[in-house]
């Protein structure tokens, strides 16, 4: 595949580099539970927009990225993230088509896939405390969404990375 | 079909890990490029301590300064019977021909970043190789044993809570030598204790210490309290106990440094199996 001039890669880097930060952030312990998940919503956003150039590739290595970033065993997040966006990348179409309030959906299956994958490994790995909670991400990520696409695109369009 | 090349990917190093050693080390390697994020994650909690320490009013810090002097001629005077104590310990030790228990060292590390994942009780921690952490290593704060490093890097390592739900600590009774294992909940202010007949000595207001067998852990650090014993079951007691230690506020942690030879060498285990479930 030829891709078009492959511009702000840096940009790229940079909002996927600050969701890793954010999900790094400290929280108050109230909060612990309801941490967005920024990496897959930035990766979600991504595929979406440039489904030429980002895709599952990136998405691993961010995952392991995420992985050492978290501290989780290695290959994860990396797991989880990589079939994120191969379903995003069989959706992107469709979700194009969509109001912003309409891929909250949409998002909110993604993400909560991919809470399910990271819990399902967890469970496959280490002795876990059984609770639904690690669901609430998915919820509180499908609200943000439509905040979070809408200045994803404007950083897009202000830097022209297509 | 790329997708599943990547998974299997993925799951190699997902479950190699628990096979290959050097893979664990890769890891541990490779999580240098963390550092950067950690850093910046701390950047709001050090602008908020250094606007702390500038930003104060003169008289403050005066009442502080009053408040700490007390504080250390209260702690100084207790050293000083804590001094005539552990000579005589000592002596008594040398009668008993029992080897000598020694000081351990201590490396003060502050706390730069907390796990994202609400269900893994691990922290990060400021020091890592560059200060000789070493895996295993226990970890304490001012009021008692708070985990052990389960990961170093180059300059942070991972530490893993008493109260992490896959974390199991070796204790006995402070007040007579009753031994059990501590394991955590997976909640941040609850450890339980396993497998104690019914026919124990152990009340509510227990303090457990460490009890140093298994040989990861120095004797006598301070690990819980006990808060609930339920003894209804005929065989064995159901045992509820808080951390003694400040596990979700302090900053400031103390690496021991074993001295080498104080504790007697066991056959290393293939795994961190010994405390680690």
């Amino acid at each position: 595949m030829i891709t078009p001039r492959a511009n702000g890669r840096g940009i790229i880097a940079a909002t996927l580099a600050i969701a890793l930060w954010l999900s790094v952030i400290p929280l108050p312990d109230w909060a612990r539970w309801a941490r967005p998940e920024w990496v897959a919503m930035a990766m979600i956003y991504w595929v979406i927009a440039l489904p030429h150039r980002v895709g599952i590739g990136v998405a691993f290595s961010t995952g392991l990225i995420l992985d050492m970033v978290e501290g989780s065993p290695l290959g994860e997040n990396a797991f989880a993230l990589a079939i994120l966006a191969y379903l995003a990348l069989i959706l992107y179409q469709r979700m194009r088509m969509y109001a912003p309030w309409q891929q909250s959906g949409i998002v909110f299956v993604l993400i909560g896939l991919n809470q399910l994958l990271c819990h399902w490994v967890q469970t496959l790995t280490t002795k876990v405390v059984p609770t639904m909670l690690f669901l609430l991400p998915a919820l509180i990520s499908a609200l943000l969404w439509p905040t979070v696409m809408l200045l994803l695109r404007k950083i897009r369009r202000q830097f022209a990375v297509t | 079909m790329r997708i599943l090349l990547l998974c299997v990917i993925a799951f190699v190093l997902i479950f190699g890990r628990m096979q290959w050693p050097w893979l664990r080390d890769a890891e541990s390697r490779l999580s240098i490029l963390a550092t950067p994020f950690y850093w910046l994650a701390d950047l709001p909690y050090r602008f908020k301590d250094w606007g702390g320490h500038t930003l104060r009013d003169w008289s403050s810090l005066q009442s502080e300064n009053a408040e700490l002097r007390q504080r250390t001629l209260i702690l100084e005077a207790k050293v000083e019977k804590m001094a005539s104590l552990s000579a005589e310990n000592t002596r008594l030790r040398q009668l008993l021909n029992s080897s000598a228990h020694l000081d351990d060292s201590v490396l003060i590390a502050e706390l730069i970043g907390v796990s994202s994942d609400p269900l893994r009780h691990i922290v990060v921690i400021n020091k890592g190789r560059d200060a000789d952490v070493y895996v295993g290593q226990a970890v304490i704060d001012a009021r008692g044993l708070v985990g052990q490093v389960i990961e170093v890097s180059a300059y942070f390592s991972r530490v893993m809570l008493i109260t992490d739900s896959t974390h199991a600590v070796p204790v006995q009774v402070n007040r007579n030598g009753v031994r059990a294992i501590a394991e955590g909940t997976g909640m941040i202010d609850e450890l339980t204790l396993s497998h104690v007949a019914s026919t124990m000595d152990i009340k509510v207001g227990d303090l457990l210490v460490t009890s140093g067998l298994g040989g990861h852990f120095p004797t006598g650090y301070p690990v819980a309290v006990v808060t609930a014993v339920d003894d209804s079951s005929n065989s064995f007691m159901k045992i509820k106990a808080r951390p003694a230690a400040l596990l979700d506020q302090s900053r400031y942690l103390l690496l021991i440094f074993r001295e080498k030879g104080s504790l007697p060498e066991f056959p290393a285990p293939a795994d961190d199996a010994e405390s680690v479930k």
